[in-house]
C-alpha cells in the first residue's frame, strides 16, 4: 500500500530492504543536566558487552544502563550494531540537548529552554498504557507573547535570519534532516510512547515523511522566484516573494512530528519564523526537535515551540496581533475558532488542513483484491485517527457481497496490541474522550440500523484500544456515514451507477480527499474531476508526497500544503514598480 | 599514497565551515567576513585517476595513446592521461545509452532519489575540497586562493542548487479544447554529450552533468585537453557517491577527435558545450549534420563595462579591474572594453594603471601571488599577438605589454588607453590580461557602441542613477547584465549569451529546460468540466 509520503514503497530498486528497526525499549523520558560523555564512556562498551553476548548465545538481547545523572536506558534490539547505534543516539540526545536539571519537558524559545510563566505543568500519558510519560511546561498567553517576541526579533530586518542567503536556509534545513535521519529511532520511540502508534509506523512512515518534507523543502529555498512583468507605461516591473512573517503552527496528534514538519519546513524555506504549539496529548517529538534545530543552528527565535492547550495557548497565538500567518491541522470545529480569531484580530493568513469523511468509491470492474486491502488500510491505518479515512466506502451493487465479506476477513484479522510489539498494526486510540466518542458513534450505528459485521466495541482487557469495527448495510444519513469517526470503523455503502455516487460522495460539507478503484480510464478521470476533494486517489489510498499538494475543498480547510503550492502560503507577494525617465531611448 | 589520504582527511575538518556563505566567483564579495580559511595547498598531490570513466569503470584508450597533461606555472608535465577517441567515445555512449534504458534503476530512480545522490556528491567533494583545488590550481595555473574558495565554492552550491530541482521538475495539465484531458510530462532528454573549457574545469563540468543528471539524462563527458585532473577525481566520487553504472562517463581527449565523435554522434541526443565561438559553430553544425541533437552553447565574449561619471569611483575601479584581470582575463565574460565617460577619463586612467601595477605574478600555490599563468602556449602566443596589434594600431600602451619570467606562461598585466572601437583589440576575445579602456560622452552613443559586437555574453554598468541603470541594462544586448557589480554568477540565475555568444542557457531554473524534452499527453474523455 502506498502509505503518508509514499515511505513504505518507494525503496530503490536496487538496494536491500533495512534490518527491522527496534523501538528504544522504556526510554526514560526524564531529561536531566546535560551529561558528558566522559561520564558515559565507562558505561558504553559494557552496555555493548552485556548485549554482544547476548547475541552470541542467539537470545535477543536487554541490557540497562544507568547513567550516573539520572538518565536510565534500557535497549532491546538483535541486531548488535543497531543497538550500539540506537545507544548513541540516546546518549547523544540526552548530552546535547541541554536540558535545564528537571523532570519535566520545557518550552523552546531563543534556542533556549524556558520554564512556563505561570509555573504550570501538565502531564502526558502513553495511551497504551495509560501511564504518565512525564510532565511538560504548560504554556499560556504570556508564553505565547514571550514566543512572538523572539520570533519577531529573529524577523527583523538585517537580523542573522533575514540576511543568510537562501541557499544557506535550505542547507540548514538539510541539516535538520540529516540530524532527523541520526535521531530517528529515537524520535519514532518518542512518538510510539506519546501517541499509541506502531512503532514501525512511526519509524517507516511518519519519520520517513518528515525526513524527505524537510529535504523537499530544503530545495526550493533559494527557488522561490518573483517575476518581472511586462506593464503598460514606460515603467520596470517586478515582484518579490517576500516571507509573510512570523508565523503560528498548530499541530495535531495524529501525526504529531510530521504535521509539525509539513508547516516547520515551508515556513523556514521561505524565510519565516515560527511559534508552534504541539498539541497537549502529543508534545515530545516537537520539544525534542526543538533541541535539533538548535543543534543544527538556526538562529534563535526562528523557531519556537509552546506546548499547551488550545483553548488557552492555541487561542493565544491564533488571536495574535503580531502573528503574521497561522497554520492550524486539526478539527473542522476549532479550525472555525482558529478562522474567526484571525479576523477578529489582525486578519492573519490562514491556512487550515481540518476534517474529512473521504469517499472510497468501488467500482465494479475494479482490481477487488487491491480494492479490499487500499479500503481497509485507507481507514483503518492509525487507528483510524487520519483526516484521511477511508471512512465512506461506496461499493457497487455487484460486488458488494463480496467486498463486505472480503473486508471483515481484513478487519478480523488485523493485529491490534501493544504498538512496541513488531506485529502490531493497531494501537490504541490516543485518549478516553475519542475513546468515548468512537464508542457512541458505533452504536449510532448499531440503533440506526446498520449490519455490525465485526468489533463494534472495546478491547475487553485493556484501555483505549478498540476493536476493528466493520459496518455494513449503511446507509448516507445514519450519523457513522455522515460524522467523521476518527477510529477504527468501517462502513460500507452500496452504489448503483457514477451519477448517483458521485452525488453521494459530495453530499457532504466535508472534501478532504477521494478515492477510486476501476481499471477503466475514462470512469477514472470522469471522477477524478467529479469528486469535490483536494486529492483524488485512483487505484492507491493514502498516497501523499512531499512534491504534491494537500488540502481540502469546503470545510475540509483553507490552503494546501506541500509541494510548490505550499509556497504561496507562507510568502507575500510585492510588486515593485519603478517609474522611468521618458526622455530615455 | 597512504599520506595523501591522511592529508585528505585532515583537510575535511579544516573546510567545515560555513560554506554556504563562500561568495561565488564574485569579482568582489559583500560578505568576505564570513569565507572559511583558505588552507596551504597540497604538497605532495599524486594523479591517480588518468583513465577513461566508463560504466563507473576506468579504461585503457582503445588506440593505446595517452597525451601528456601539464603545469602551465612551470611547463612541467604532471602525468599522462588515456586519450580518448571515436572509439571510447562509442563505448561510453553504449554505457549511457544502456544506463537510460527504460526500466533501468536510472529511470525507475525516484526523482527526490537522484537529488539525495546530487547531495551526497556535494558532500563527497566538500571533503575532498583541499584535492580538488590543489588540483584546479596546478593543472589550470589557478591562484590556489581563487580555486578553493570560488572555484569549489561554486562546485558546491552548484551541486546542491541542482539537487534541489530534481523532484521539482513539474509537468502542467493543461485546459485543451474539446472532450480531452492534456498533461505534459517533463521527461530527460536522453544521453547528452557534454564537451568542456580549461578555465573553469571543474565548475563547468558539474555546471554541466549536475543540471542533466537532476533532470534524469545520462551523460558523455570530454573534458578539456588541458585540464582533465579534476573531472577525473570527481568520477571517483561520483561512483563512491552510488550513481548507477553509466550514468556519468568521462572521456577525456582532443576536440577534433573525442568532441568530434560526440557533436557528431547518432546516438547521442543533446550536446553542451563551453569554449570558443569558432568551435561552437562547428559543435552546431555536426549537430546538424548528424542527428539534429540539441544544443546549447557557451561561447565567447567582448564583454562591455561601462561606468557613467557618476559612479562610485573608487568601488568601480576595483570591480572594473577585477572584472578583467580575474583569473589572468581567461574568462567568457572578461570585461574586455571598458567604456569610461569623458569627464573622468583620465583620472579612471591613470587609477586603473596603479591598480594593475601591483601585480605579484609566480606560481599559483604560492601564497601572496596574484597573477599566474596563462593555460598553454598557443594561448600565450595569441595574447602577445594582439598586445602587439594593439601597439601597432595605435592604442596607448600604459602598463605591461609583453611576457613574464623565463619559464610558464606569464604575461605582465597590461592597459591600453586610447582604444577605439575598430582595433583588434576592441573587436577580438583576447582572453589575457589585457585591458582595454574606452572613452564615451553620450548615452546613446555609449549604448550603441557596446552593442557593435557579435558576440552578447554579459556587460557591465557603474552608475548611481536608477534611470540610467534600468535604461541601459534593457538596452543592452546580452544574456547577464551587471549592475554595480561584475560576475556575480550564481547557481540560482540563468547564464548564458545574446548574439554569437551562445544558445541556450545555464543554471537557473531557465537551464532545466536545456534537459527536459516535453511530452504532451491527451485522453480523450466523455464529457469535460471545468
Amino acid at each position: 500500500m502506498a502509505t503518508t509520503n509514499g515511505a513504505v514503497e518507494n525503496g530503490q530498486p536496487d538496494r536491500k530492504p533495512p534490518a527491522l528497526p527496534r523501538p528504544i525499549r522504556n526510554l526514560e523520558v526524564k531529561f536531566t543536566k546535560a551529561l558528558s560523555f566522559q561520564k558515559l564512556d565507562g558505561h558504553i562498551p559494557r552496555a555493548r558487552d552485556a548485549l554482544s553476548s547476548g547475541f552470541h548465545t542467539g537470545v535477543w538481547g536487554e541490557c540497562a544502563l544507568t547513567c550516573p545523572a539520572g538518565a536510565r536506558l534500557l535497549c532491546f534490539d538483535p541486531i548488535r550494531c543497531r543497538l550500539a547505534c540506537f545507544l548513541g543516539n540516546v546518549i547523544k540526545m540526552v548530552s546535547t540537548s541541554s536540558f535545564p536539571e528537571r523532570a519535566s519537558f520545557p518550552i523552546f524559545i531563543n534556542n533556549e529552554w524556558h520554564e512556563s510563566k505561570s509555573g504550570k505543568k501538565f502531564a502526558t500519558y502513553n495511551p497504551s498504557t495509560l501511564e504518565k510519560i512525564c510532565e511538560v511546561e504548560e504554556g499560556d498567553k504570556p508564553d505565547v507573547d514571550k514566543a512572538v517576541e523572539a520570533a519577531q526579533a529573529a524577523f527583523q530586518r538585517g537580523s542573522p535570519w533575514r540576511r543568510l542567503d537562501a541557499l544557506s536556509r535550505g542547507r540548514l534545513l538539510h541539516q535538520l534532516a540529516d540530524l532527523v535521519e541520526r535521531d530517528r529511532a529515537v524520535l519514532a520511540t518518542l512518538e510510539t510512547m506519546d501517541s499509541g502508534k506502531p512503532f514501525l509506523h512511526a519509524f517507516f512512515i511518519d519519520l520517513e515523511g518528515c525526513i524527505k518534507t524537510l529535504r523537499y523543502f530544503a530545495g526550493w529555498a533559494d527557488k522561490i522566484q518573483g517575476r518581472t512583468i511586462p506593464t503598460d507605461d514606460n515603467v520596470v516591473c517586478f515582484t518579490r516573494h517576500e516571507p509573510v512573517g512570523v508565523c503560528g503552527a498548530i499541530t495535531p496528534w495524529n501525526f504529531p512530528l510530521l504535521m509539525l514538519v509539513w508547516k516547520l519546513a515551508p515556513a523556514l524555506c521561505c524565510g519565516n519564523t515560527v511559534v508552534v504549539k504541539p498539541a497537549e496529548q502529543t508534545p515530545l517529538t516537537a520539544l525534542y526537535l526543538g533541541s535539533l534545530i538548535k543543534e543544527v543552528g538556526f538562529p534563535p527565535g526562528v523557531v519556537n515551540i509552546v506546548p499547551g492547550f488550545g483553548p488557552t495557548a492555541g487561542a493565544a497565538i491564533s488571536s495574535h496581533p503580531q502573528i503574521s500567518k497561522i497554520a492550524f491541522t486539526g478539527s473542522t470545529e476549532v479550525g472555525k475558532l482558529v478562522k474567526e480569531a484571525s479576523s477578529q484580530s489582525n486578519l492573519k493568513r490562514v491556512t487550515l488542513e481540518l476534517g474529512g469523511k473521504n469517499p472510497c468509491i468501488v467500482c465494479a470492474d475494479a482490481d477487488l483484491d487491491l480494492a479490499v486491502e487500499c479500503a481497509h488500510q485507507g481507514v483503518f491505518f492509525n487507528q483510524g485517527q487520519c483526516c484521511t479515512a477511508a471512512s465512506r466506502v461506496f461499493v457497487e451493487e455487484q460486488v458488494y457481497a463480496d467486498f463486505v465479506r472480503r473486508s471483515v476477513e481484513y478487519a478480523k484479522k488485523r493485529p491490534v496490541g501493544d504498538p512496541f510489539d513488531v506485529r502490531t498494526e493497531q494501537g490504541p486510540q490516543i485518549d478516553q474522550k475519542q475513546f468515548n466518542k468512537i464508542l457512541d458513534l458505533i452504536d449510532s450505528g448499531k440503533e440506526e440500523g446498520a449490519k455490525l459485521e465485526c468489533g463494534g466495541s472495546a478491547m475487553e482487557d485493556r484501555g483505549l484500544f478498540i476493536k476493528p469495527t466493520v459496518f455494513s448495510e449503511v446507509t448516507d444519513t445514519m450519523r457513522i456515514a455522515r460524522e467523521e469517526i476518527f477510529g477504527p470503523v468501517q462502513p460500507i455503502l452500496k452504489f448503483k451507477s457514477i451519477e448517483e455516487v458521485i452525488k453521494r460522495a459530495n453530499s457532504l460539507e466535508y472534501g478532504l480527499t477521494a478515492a477510486v478503484f476501476t481499471k477503466n480510464l475514462d470512469k477514472a478521470l470522469k471522477l477524478a474531476s467529479a469528486l469535490e476533494a483536494g486529492t483524488v486517489w485512483i487505484n492507491c489510498y493514502n498516497a501523499l508526497y512531499a512534491q504534491a499538494p494537500f488540502g481540502g475543498f469546503k470545510m475540509s480547510g483553507n490552503g494546501r500544503e506541500l509541494g510548490e503550492y505550499a509556497l504561496t502560503e507562507y510568502t507575500e507577494v510585492k510588486t515593485v514598480t519603478i517609474k522611468l525617465d521618458d526622455k530615455n531611448p | 599514497m597512504e599520506n595523501h589520504k591522511t592529508r585528505n582527511g585532515s583537510s575535511a575538518k579544516i573546510c567545515c565551515v560555513a560554506l554556504d556563505t563562500v561568495p561565488y566567483q564574485g569579482a568582489e564579495s559583500e560578505m568576505s567576513s564570513s569565507q572559511p580559511d583558505i588552507p596551504a595547498p597540497l604538497t605532495n598531490l599524486k594523479f591517480q585517476y588518468t583513465k577513461i570513466f566508463i560504466n563507473n569503470e576506468w579504461h585503457d584508450s582503445v588506440s593505446g595513446k595517452k597525451f601528456p597533461v601539464f603545469n602551465p606555472a612551470t611547463e612541467e608535465k604532471l602525468c599522462e592521461v588515456e586519450e580518448g577517441d571515436k572509439e571510447d567515445v562509442n563505448k561510453a555512449v553504449a554505457a549511457a545509452r544502456q544506463a537510460f534504458q527504460l526500466g533501468s534503476p536510472w529511470r525507475t530512480m525516484d526523482a527526490s532519489e537522484r537529488g539525495r545522490l546530487l547531495y551526497k556528491l556535494a558532500d563527497l567533494v566538500e571533503r575532498d575540497r583541499l584535492i580538488l583545488a590543489t588540483m584546479e590550481s596546478m593543472n589550470g595555473g589557478k591562484l590556489f586562493s581563487n580555486a578553493y574558495l570560488m572555484d569549489l565554492g561554486g562546485c558546491l552550491k552548484t551541486l546542491r542548487y541542482c539537487a534541489g530541482w530534481a523532484d521539482k521538475i513539474q509537468g502542467r495539465t493543461i485546459p485543451s479544447d474539446g472532450n480531452f484531458f492534456t498533461y505534459t510530462r517533463h521527461e530527460p532528454v536522453g544521453v547528452c554529450g557534454q564537451i568542456l573549457p580549461w578555465n573553469f574545469p571543474l565548475l563547468m563540468f558539474l555546471w554541466k552533468i549536475a543540471p542533466a543528471l537532476s533532470c534524469g539524462n545520462t551523460v558523455v563527458v570530454k573534458p578539456a585537453e588541458q585540464t582533465p585532473l579534476s573531472a577525473l577525481h570527481v568520477a571517483t566520487l561520483i561512483k563512491e557517491a552510488g550513481f548507477p553504472p553509466g550514468v556519468v562517463n568521462i572521456v577525456p581527449g582532443y576536440g577534433p577527435t573525442a568532441g568530434a565523435a560526440i557533436s557528431s554522434h547518432m546516438d547521442i541526443d543533446k550536446v553542451a558545450f563551453t569554449g570558443s565561438t569558432e568551435v561552437g559553430k562547428l559543435i552546431k553544425e555536426a549537430a546538424g549534420k548528424s542527428n539534429l541533437k540539441r544544443v546549447t552553447l557557451e561561447l565567447g565574449g567582448k564583454s562591455p563595462f561601462i561606468v557613467f561619471a557618476d559612479a562610485d569611483l573608487e568601488t568601480a575601479l576595483e570591480v572594473t579591474h577585477q572584472a578583467l584581470f580575474y583569473h589572468q582575463g581567461q574568462c567568457c565574460v572578461a570585461a574586455s572594453r571598458l567604456f569610461v565617460e569623458e569627464s573622468i577619463y583620465d583620472e579612471f586612467v591613470r587609477r586603473s594603471v596603479e591598480r594593475a601595477k601591483k601585480y605579484v605574478l609566480g606560481n599559483p600555490l604560492t601564497p601572496g601571488v596574484s597573477q599566474g599563468p596563462q593555460i598553454d602556449k598557443e594561448q600565450y602566443e595569441k595574447i602577445l599577438d594582439l598586445i602587439e596589434s594593439g601597439k601597432k594600431e595605435g592604442a596607448k600602451l600604459e602598463c605591461g605589454g609583453g611576457p613574464w619570467g623565463n619559464k610558464g606562461y606569464f604575461i605582465q598585466p597590461t592597459v591600453f588607453s586610447n582604444v577605439s572601437d575598430e582595433m583588434r583589440i576592441a573587436k577580438e576575445e583576447i582572453f589575457g590580461p589585457v585591458q582595454q579602456i574606452m572613452k564615451f560622452k553620450s548615452l546613446d552613443d555609449v549604448i550603441k557602441r557596446a552593442n557593435n559586437t557579435t558576440y552578447g555574453l554579459s556587460a557591465g554598468i557603474f552608475t548611481k542613477d536608477l534611470d540610467k541603470a534600468i535604461t541601459v541594462s534593457a538596452a543592452l544586448q546580452s544574456g547577464t547584465v551587471w549592475v554595480n557589480c561584475y560576475s556575480v554568477v550564481s547557481p540560482q540565475c540563468p547564464f548564458g549569451g545574446f548574439k554569437m555568444s551562445g544558445n541556450g542557457r545555464e543554471m537557473g531554473e531557465y537551464g532545466f529546460h536545456e534537459y527536459t524534452e516535453v511530452k504532451t499527453v491527451t485522453v480523450k474523455i466523455s464529457q469535460k468540466n471545468s
